[in-house]
């Protein structure tokens, strides 16, 4: 005889993992399924996504293996862009730093660089990357807080001074000034003498995603998108090398998007590049293969490698089926990963260590080409050297000690990473679909529609870890009394904002200011007349007109954009 | 209206684009009856006073994760005391180091929550500091 005392202590209250469970004694549950004893009733990914308890065949019945998975390196790509991936070459270690003034970041830059780091990657300062100047009353307190602050070109020959451009590859998270910015580092390679084909990198330069997320923008979506395509349209012809977007869904995460939705969200905006590329009269074979991609990873470690693998498979499927695109290189999504600042604690910070590791695991095991680890104390301040150095070391660890770099796509045929992978393809074709329905890209920013349901996404995980039905650990569970405060931080200096003023006030005392207005004329001519804005805006840098002067006279024919609020 | 509603002005000064904790914060606040108006991204420290003085806000919540709360939070502050508006709270969040903090509350700044703060603690917390001040100035 069993006890019903005993019973009822069973289902109500059995122990996490134990192995006791009431399946074993023969309880059934009303549907005559044998009632399982979980931690849970019902598990869910990080977006929401309810998992079963194991996977199957059954689950990638469907599936294809030539069709859908090919092997590395070949069609659709799902496996990786690469026959070889990690074999051939380790991804690019590129960590995204910059604060202070142009002197400062230099040196943190040379840091990087003598501590292995392969490739340079610029954080600006709000002023710049929304095109305003050092000295615009908006710009105040801001100036190289969270960035580095670069007003000309002379801030940015002090930038790259004594790094060799036709051998570094340098990431330039610039959006809305993209455009400039790129001015003012093709100028500092004419000085230099470094011809421009010679020159690799990025400009962010992913304006929709703006309107969506990161919220950094100079004018309004449809000249922006001009703005781009002459970029596009330069790059193509002259810094062949160069690439010309890196189309994010980073900040659309950040800003707290689910899994889906930063894939389904990205896409479509890489398709909507493309549209106006193609519409433009620009050869996508040409083209195509210089857009880049940009991607979170969090911490759900399953959904984020299917994640990537998704990706991949739906833009080479498109490139090929809906553009036509001949050439393979065209048909190939290249992305870099960063880890996801937002699941960093500022509780017991020591513990972000971890949570960084394992997301750029997911990021290596579904294939990226490169990636920035982030720093255990970014939830407190800027990133000191010692922690950025850990973050590092995180990656070199990763890629030689552990065997994950010997093995392309090692997830390949997990029934529950392919029904992942499966289910979001299937998920974000039915978000593109509901972007057409409403009239593209451009329509759903201006309804609001990307901006609400990433708002709502991040009220959703909100809540639950309000709730404590999300646990973080450290901050609603496993709490520490004392565990703030132990960290040594790093304080930007507030005289990097007077010395990069009075800077400022020197170059525009010293240049020669007819040539400056001589510049700006042409280039608000060039605007005017729908002409590549490209070669006016590196005469402006040569000039040493500054990024407000030139982004200014932009804004005078363009117009501003502002968002309409809502929460 | 009611005499006892709270009214927070959800505000992004300066040039800082993260916008989810402050639109979090919002619709937290707004689940928790409290009345929010949220004045969108890019506002200066003279439109946010203005925009506290016209929606008779009991108290201002101020977002920043850019680095420039030592200069935007005390701006605020100063010109809501200019203008004779001293009873409305100033409070906020973002990514402010403990040091700041110290200094920020000697200028009669309020409670600032960090990354991680639960919705319901700032929803008592300003609950409690109107009723606090409604009752000194009644």
């Amino acid at each position: 005889m069993t006890d019903p005392h005993a019973a009822s202590q069973a289902t109500s209250s059995e122990p996490v993992g134990s192995t006791d469970g009431a399946h074993e004694k023969g309880q059934k549950s009303r549907t005559g399924e044998p009632v399982l004893h979980q931690r849970e009733r019902r598990f869910k990914s990080l977006s929401g996504r309810e998992v079963k308890p194991y996977y199957t065949a059954e689950d990638v019945r469907g599936l294809d293996e030539a069709k859908d998975l090919g092997t590395p390196g070949e069609y659709p790509f799902t496996r990786g862009i690469h026959k070889t991936m990690y074999r051939g070459r380790v991804w690019t270690m590129r960590q995204f730093a910059g604060f202070g003034t142009a002197r400062e970041t230099n040196e943190r830059f040379k840091y990087l660089l003598a501590k292995g780091q392969t490739g340079l990657s610029v954080a600006f300062d709000f002023p710049t990357i929304t095109g305003h100047d050092s000295d615009d009353p908006m710009s105040e307190g801001e100036v190289g807080r969270c960035g580095v602050a670069i007003a000309s070109l002379a801030d940015m020959e002090t930038l790259l001074e004594g790094i060799p451009l036709d051998k570094v590859s340098t990431s330039m998270t610039i959006n809305g000034p993209a455009a400039v910015l790129l001015a003012f580092y093709l100028a500092v390679a004419k000085k230099q003498g470094v011809p421009l084909d010679k020159l690799r990198g990025t400009t962010q330069n992913d304006v929709l995603k703006e309107y969506m997320a990161q919220k950094s923008w100079c004018f309004p979506p449809l000249p922006s998108m001009g703005v781009v395509t002459d970029i596009i349209e330069f790059c193509t012809e002259h810094v062949p090398q160069w690439n010309t977007i890196s189309i994010s869904g980073y900040h659309i995460r950040e800003a707290g998007s689910t899994a889906v939705q930063e894939l389904a969200f990205t896409l479509a905006n890489g398709f909507a590049y493309v549209e106006q590329g193609i519409a433009n009269g620009l050869d996508v074979d040409r083209f195509a293969p210089r857009l880049s991609f940009f991607f979170n990873a969090h911490l759900d470690f399953f959904e984020e490698i299917a994640k990537y693998r998704a990706a991949r498979r739906i833009w080479a499927r498109r490139m090929r089926e809906k553009y036509g695109a001949k050439n393979p290189k065209a048909w190939l999504l290249r992305f870099h990963t960063q880890t996801a600042g937002v699941s960093l604690t500022a509780q017991q910070p020591e513990n972000n260590i971890v949570r960084t590791a394992t997301e750029a695991l997911s990021a290596i095991l579904g294939g990226t080409q490169s990636l920035h680890t982030n720093s255990m104390d970014e939830t407190l301040a800027l990133p000191t050297e010692k922690a950025v150095k850990i973050a590092l070391r995180t990656q070199q660890v990763l890629a030689h000690e552990i065997g994950v770099a010997n093995v392309a796509d090692p997830l390949a045929g997990s029934y529950y990473v392919e029904s992942l992978t499966d289910k979001m393809e299937a998920e974000a074709e039915e978000i593109f679909a509901k972007i057409d329905a409403m009239g593209g890209v451009i329509a759903g920013i201006e309804s609001g529609y990307f901006q609400r349901e990433i708002a709502r996404s991040a009220y959703r995980l909100q809540k639950e870890m309000d709730a404590k039905e999300r646990v973080v650990v450290g901050l609603n569970d496993f709490i520490d009394d004392d565990d703030a405060g132990s960290l040594e931080l790093l304080r930007v200096d507030p005289k990097s904002e007077t010395e990069q003023l009075a800077q400022l006030e020197d170059l525009k005392r010293s240049r020669d200011s007819e040539a400056v207005a001589a510049s700006l004329t042409r280039l608000r001519d060039a605007a005017r007349a729908g002409e590549n804005i490209m070669p006016h805006l590196i005469d402006g840098a040569l000039a040493y007109a500054t990024l407000g002067e030139m982004i200014n006279t932009l804004k005078a024919e363009y117009g501003e954009y502002h968002e309409p609020p809502m929460f | 209206m009611s005499e006892d509603r709270i009214r927070v002005l959800v505000a992004k000064p300066g040039l800082d684009g993260h916008d989810r904790g402050a639109k979090v914060v919002a619709a937290g606040l707004r689940d928790a009856g409290i009345e929010v108006i949220y004045t969108g991204l890019h506002q200066t420290a003279e439109m946010i006073v203005e925009a506290a003085i016209q929606e008779d806000a009991d108290a201002v919540g101020l977002s920043i994760l850019s680095g420039a709360h030592m200069t935007l939070l005390p701006k605020v502050k100063r010109l809501l005391d200019e203008r004779g508006a001293d009873d409305i709270l100033v409070t906020g969040g973002g990514i402010i180091p403990e040091d700041d903090l110290a200094e920020l509350t000697k200028l009669g700044i309020g409670h600032l929550f960090g990354p991680g703060s639960p919705i319901q603690e700032i929803a008592s917390y300003i609950r409690e500091e109107v009723a606090r001040r409604r009752q000194a100035s009644a």
